[in-house]
């Protein structure tokens, strides 16, 4: 971290930076938020440890408005998210500065929670450990840092940066799970099943926006559900369906746009695994159009917006549809 | 609030045998803004479109809904009605109560029920209609036909004498396409060369009409009246302007094993080459990959021969961009690859042949001279064994579903050529039906089995094995005799599948017209738009639309030619107002919508934007709307909703939606 605040100060100093995009500790030790610093002396709030997996790449939108460039700090899963925002000219590379951080799994704290560690106070943060110290109220305790880490790290993309100026820190892939294990098994439900699945999954949701506040694929200027000139403004549901509909239409919104970076279910705080849906249409574009993975290149054509002569015909798709209903 | 008039029309009984029609009206004045609703026997007539003008005139309509057939019947018709009246035409919308409702229900009931659903969305939509106005283009006074065999030659003859110009775009060296490879024709007999020579004569010589043979069409944008088209030159090698024609670098060239495509592969040819002796134009191309000189740099022989000093092996492929009121496709076909098929030792045996095959076998000018022979050790072939619907009327996916239609004509003209000039050979064709629907068809095929002594057998072969004394045994069975047979033969010939050529795919992705399952351009309508493809501007020609003999291809290239004249005889063109609009403050710049533009309509452009405001430039779509064709691709496509479709709004969309829900 030491070094990250070094660096930082430095590129400030030199002016060849304008601003820090970074992380600030949050009320509690694990909620640390993203920050945007604009002096060295600010930079004694930044921090940089297990907890911060916010993905900063969609701050960089705002940044691309201000004047000259800003230092963003990146991890290898976040920086798909940059990529794919560059592809959509949403962010300006040319004035952002990125280093690409290491990071060796980011934790989350539900996971903690959900051992029964409650009032965390601090934290260890060793690298590559096999046991995560936490302080709490209640005195020191530990658990094993892999059952303690998010969802999407056990299906990490892997340690490299799609893009970055330079790197400082160490990274780990630490995927240990088939990334769509969870969606074939839903793939092999019943209708009813599924049906009654996300009717208890999404009945939790509050529409409190956070996933969709969150999501670096959703950066419209205007989201359509904020919008009057559609008919889905926001406003209160008048049929359990709706809030269905909310999911069912971000995740088509977003739909090989979305390079799984997982923040949507890191943020719901009412616990939604709100990424299957976009990683059932990640599987089914795989499928039916071979492998592709959002945020890679820049250039690269997307199979959801291209036409190949190698495309599966709309039967097929329909097919495929209907072997995976 | 719009004033409605609703018009529900019995077409006759096509609509009023299943749905209640008068009941569709009653309940069409239960909505809002309808204040006229009536039922009448032909809306379409004369005196249906009378009421509908009364109406518009005494309720002073606003918009109308005509519950009748489908928009592609007589929307037009219902449109130009309204505008007589002083309505805007895009003032109507069309409830399809004919192909969407009463052609496909039974039950009275639930028809009615569906149909008052139908008319409510039609409704819900024409208060969120605005009146459109329709702007004008220019027409090109040129048109391309992609393709030179008797098709694409047939068609370009026709426009040119009509005063248009017309240019062909040629894949291989020469035009004349697979009838240049035909040694003689159904059901007359007339030599193949004798009937199309001529004809390409006459279009090479032809004032209006521009040959690009060795080309291929590379790139196609634009629209109806206004394509631009990139043409791939191919680099021949040899300079058009000053080959002679002679003949002697074909001659001297020193590299002659290539397979000769003119003649199915069955002989070889040298690397400097013209197709056929009438090719036109007549003049070589070199084939860079058997070439000695561009393999190793050392040979020569040919530019040392040339007379004229035409060998150019600095030559590159040229991109020629021309632009095009209409755009023939008349691609033609191929025989279908026979590898999945075994069982008939085609591949095994030299002496197993397609039907192809035996034409160049039997021409003159082909590999044995005319000569009937074995291709495996040159003798006579006593007896010869037929096999039709190889890969033709196939269930599994080995083959085509389809009947490739020219097939038991060939055969019969086969079998009784052979019979004619070999009267010592026996004939046998096995057969799943003889089809011979065509004038002097039937006629023909009884001359071969009554007069020629051909021996049709109805059955299906399940095995050829070629024997150990270059022999082939053909087992088939005789299904009106009920017995299994085994033949010795010592030729095989098989009437192979066609398909469309494998580029048709490729052409119809550029023009964006449709193709079917099996590869075939589709046709506007199947009975009454056969020769337009449903893109406007792009016509069908040949077999690339559906198999077809000789006279039904020239027929057909005739018609497309008809509607192309038709079209470039036009000054101008009314455009279609239903076009995309981005709004700028919704767009994010995002591109996504100009990727997925097959018109290339959608430009980018950073502009200065007021949003509520705030005033900042920004990235933002721009549609060319004299290049929109209204498609809507972009409209699902934009993740923000900035794109709209004039006349098919998402707002009116979800409308339709919603009262479909209601």
């Amino acid at each position: 971290m030491q070094e990250l605040i070094t660096r930082a100060k430095a590129l400030l100093e030199s002016g060849e930076v304008q601003r820090v995009l970074g992380w600030k500790q949050g009320e509690h030790i694990y909620d640390p938020e993203p920050a945007f610093f604009d002096s060295a002396e600010a930079l004694k709030d930044f921090v940089y440890n297990g907890f911060c997996g916010a993905n900063l790449s969609k701050y960089m939108i705002e940044a691309a408005k201000l004047e000259g460039k800003t230092l963003v700090f990146l991890k290898p899963c976040d920086s798909y998210s940059f990529v794919q925002l560059m592809k959509e000219h949403r962010v300006d590379r040319e004035k952002a500065h990125i280093i690409g951080v290491g990071c060796k799994g980011k934790l989350s704290v539900n996971k903690i929670d959900a051992d029964g560690i409650l009032d965390i106070q601090g934290a260890g943060y060793p690298d590559c450990a096999d046991t995560l110290t936490v302080d709490t109220l209640y005195g020191q305790t530990t658990v094993s840092y892999k059952d303690a880490m998010l969802e999407r790290c056990h299906v990490c993309k892997g340690k490299e940066h799609m893009v970055c100026d330079e790197q400082i820190g160490e990274s780990a892939d630490t995927a240990d799970s088939d990334r769509f294990a969870q969606v074939a098994a839903i793939e092999a439900m019943s209708p009813e099943e599924k049906f009654a699945f996300f009717q208890s999954e999404l009945s939790k949701c509050i529409r409190c926006n956070a996933c969709r506040n969150v999501c670096p694929a959703c950066s419209c200027r205007k989201c359509v559900f904020d919008s009057t000139k559609f008919d889905s403004t926001q406003k209160a549901n008048t049929t359990s369906f709706e809030e269905k509909m909310f999911h069912i239409i971000r995740a088509f919104h977003v739909a090989g746009r979305c390079t799984d970076c997982g923040e949507c279910s890191r943020v719901c705080p009412q616990g939604i695994p709100l990424h299957l849906f976009n990683r059932k249409f990640i599987k089914d574009i795989n499928s039916l159009y071979g492998e592709y993975q959002a945020g890679v290149d820049a250039q690269a054509k997307a199979p959801l917006t291209s036409f190949t002569q190698e495309d599966a015909e709309p039967s097929i798709v329909a097919e495929g549809g209907l072997t995976h209903a | 609030m719009q004033k409605i008039g609703v018009f529900v029309c019995h077409c006759g009984s096509n609509i009023a045998a299943t749905v209640d029609v008068k009941k569709v009206a009653k309940m069409a004045l239960k909505e809002p803004g309808v204040c006229h609703a009536e039922d009448y026997p032909y809306m379409c007539s004369e005196a249906g479109q009378s009421r509908i003008a009364a109406a518009i005139a005494e309720k002073g309509l606003t918009g109308i809904v005509v519950c009748s057939c489908s928009p592609r019947m007589h929307e037009a018709t219902f449109r130009k009605a309204a505008e007589r009246c002083g309505l805007n035409p895009y003032m109507v919308e069309i409830a399809n109560l004919r192909e969407h409702c009463s052609w496909i229900h039974k039950d009275m009931e639930e028809a009615t029920e569906k149909a008052v659903i139908l008319m409510r969305a039609a409704v819900a939509k024409v208060h969120l209609n605005t009146p459109l106005q329709a702007g004008e283009s220019a027409v090109t006074k040129r048109a391309l036909v992609i393709g030179g065999g008797i098709a694409g030659i047939q068609t370009a003859i026709d426009i040119a004498d009509a005063g248009y110009k017309v240019d062909i775009v040629e894949k291989t060296p020469s035009i004349g396409g697979r009838m240049s490879q035909l040694d003689k024709t159904f059901p007359t007999l007339d030599c193949s060369a004798c009937i199309l020579t001529p004809k390409m004569v006459e279009a090479a010589a032809h004032e209006n009409i521009t040959i690009h043979t060795y080309s291929e069409v590379e790139k196609v944008s634009g629209f109806v009246g206004n394509f631009t088209v990139d043409i791939r030159k191919k680099a021949r090698m040899v300079d058009m302007t000053k080959c002679t024609g002679c003949g002697v670098c074909q001659e001297k060239c020193p590299s002659r094993k290539t397979a000769n495509e003119f003649n199915r592969g069955l002989n070889t040819r040298s690397a400097i080459y013209t197709p056929f002796a009438q090719a036109i134009p007549n003049v070589p191309v070199i084939d860079t990959e058997s070439c000695i000189k561009f393999k190793t740099g050392k040979c020569g022989v040919c530019a040392a021969v040339c007379q004229a000093g035409a060998i150019d092996y600095k030559q590159q492929d040229e991109i020629i961009t021309e632009t095009y009121g209409a755009i023939v496709v008349a691609t033609g076909f191929d025989t279908i690859k026979l590898d999945k098929y075994g069982e008939y030792a085609y591949g095994q045996s030299k002496d197993v042949i397609t039907s192809l095959e035996l034409e160049r076998i039997m021409n003159a000018a082909g590999p044995t001279k005319g000569h009937l022979e074995r291709l495996s050790d040159g003798k006579a072939p006593k007896e010869i064994v037929f096999i039709q619907c190889v890969g033709s009327r196939c269930s599994d996916d080995r083959g085509k579903p389809y009947c490739s239609k020219i097939c038991c004509m060939y055969t019969a003209k086969h079998a009784m050529l052979i019979r004619d000039k070999y009267p010592d050979v026996n004939v046998t064709v096995f057969y799943i039906d003889v089809r011979t629907p065509g004038k002097n068809f039937d006629e023909f095929y009884r001359r071969a089995v009554e007069d020629y002594g051909v021996n049709y057998v109805k059955g299906q072969v399940g095995k050829v094995a070629p024997q150990p004394d270059g022999s082939l045994l053909v087992q088939g069975v005789d299904l009106l005799d009920n017995k299994q047979i085994l033949k010795k033969a010592d030729m095989v010939v098989l009437a192979t599948a066609i398909e469309p050529n494998p580029d048709a795919r490729k052409i119809a992705t550029m023009l964006t017209a449709s193709i079917d399952t099996n590869n075939f351009l589709t046709e506007a309508h199947p009975k009454l738009r056969p020769v337009e493809s449903p893109t406007a501007g792009v016509f069908l020609s040949g077999v690339c639309q559906g198999p077809k003999d000789i006279p039904e291809t020239v027929a057909q290239a005739g018609a497309a030619a008809v509607k192309v004249i038709g079209l470039l005889a036009k000054d101008k063109l009314k455009t279609n107002p239903c076009t995309a609009q981005a709004d700028e403050l919704l767009c994010n710049g995002c591109s996504t919508c100009a990727n997925v533009c097959p018109y290339g309509a959608i430009t980018y452009e950073v502009r200065l934007v007021n949003d509520h405001g705030i005033r900042e430039e920004r990235r933002v779509a721009s549609v060319n709307s004299a290049l929109c064709q209204g498609c809507g691709a972009c409209t699902v496509a934009c993740p923000s909703g900035a794109m709209d479709l004039q006349g098919f709004s998402n707002r009116q969309i979800i409308a339709e939606v919603d009262a479909i829900c209601r």
